[in-house]
């Protein structure tokens, strides 16, 4: 798959995961395994990007005697998902325009 | 393995990065842990469901520009003194021709990889060209009534053709190939870097 297009989905994905409720590290893993499994580092490397893009913020929390960092969507975050769902919009129309062409020639 | 001995290992693996850097995904790793241990599975189970650290380094590697490794490395650990800035900047005409023969021995041997792929397409290409040349021979063979030269040269011309589209599809894997050892390689390159233990 494109590497920009995977890119875009993953971040998507774990937008999604803390949209309508903080989440934390392994329950967001947690949440997206019956869709795609995803690695702790890849997903340690998703977060800092989104971080650093301001799409998220992160807070340290005590759970059970130790620090649990917690991850919280912000205003850019669900802008993002919103752009997320425009573009797959397209991208649908596309794939629609795609195989329509497909059965034609048939 | 247990979990002190997983984090420790990684952290002495990260050793190349950013001291920031290292204590947060160590933090980030050891949070995983927890939370798979309190969900029930033992140390061990947890330590392994996170990953090897192997493939954590190679792909922390693969992740990080090759600049920002190279300065990161180069970085002291302490302060400079004066005399060491000093030693620097007389010793420059000797440190920065090695910087220089360093890179252009690594260039050179991407070039020469993507050389060989050029020449295997300029092979190809030659075969078509072969292949394309025999065409108005043969049509002069057929303005002078002889169909036994002008059938002689088309089908040269069809083995050259032939040939041609054999090299052209090795070159494809080839390259492909190529791509492959040079990603291979720049992780190479890094590793150079980094250094590997264990």
């Amino acid at each position: 798959m494109d590497i920009q297009l995977k890119r875009g989905i993953l971040d998507a994905c774990v937008l999604a995961a803390i949209k309508n409720d903080d989440s934390y590290g392994y329950q967001i893993i947690k949440d997206m395994k019956p869709y795609l499994e995803l690695s702790e580092s890849t997903l340690y490397t998703i977060l800092k990007r989104l971080e650093t893009a301001e799409m998220l913020t992160v807070r340290s929390q005590e759970h059970d005697g130790r620090l649990r960092k917690y991850y919280h969507i912000t205003e850019k975050g669900r802008a993002r998902i919103e752009e997320f769902r425009r573009d797959f919009q397209e991208i649908l129309s596309i794939y629609q325009f795609i195989t329509r062409e497909e059965t034609e020639n048939e | 393995m247990n979990k002190e001995l997983f984090l420790q290992t990684l952290r002495e693996r990260l050793s190349f990065l950013p001291q920031r850097d290292i204590e947060e995904r160590i933090s980030f790793y050891e949070e995983m842990i927890d939370d798979r241990i309190e969900e029930g599975l033992s140390e061990e189970e947890a330590v392994a469901a996170v990953g090897s650290v192997d493939d954590i380094v190679e792909q922390v590697m693969a992740e990080i520009p090759l600049s920002k490794l190279v300065v990161q490395k180069v970085k002291p650990k302490r302060s400079i003194r004066t005399w060491e800035i000093v030693l620097l900047i007389l010793g420059f005409p000797v440190w920065f021709p090695l910087i220089i023969a360093f890179a252009a021995v690594m260039f050179s041997v991407w070039i020469v990889l993507w050389a060989l792929v050029i020449t295997v397409f300029a092979v190809g290409v030659s075969f078509v060209a072969g292949w394309i040349s025999t065409l108005p021979v043969a049509l002069y063979y057929v303005t002078r009534g002889s169909f036994a030269g002008a059938g002689s040269f088309l089908g040269a011309g069809m083995i050259l053709a032939g040939l041609g589209i054999l090299v052209f599809i090795g070159g494809k894997y080839f390259g492909k190939g190529v791509i492959i050892i040079t990603k291979k390689y720049l992780l190479w390159i890094k590793s150079l870097f980094v250094g590997k233990e264990g």
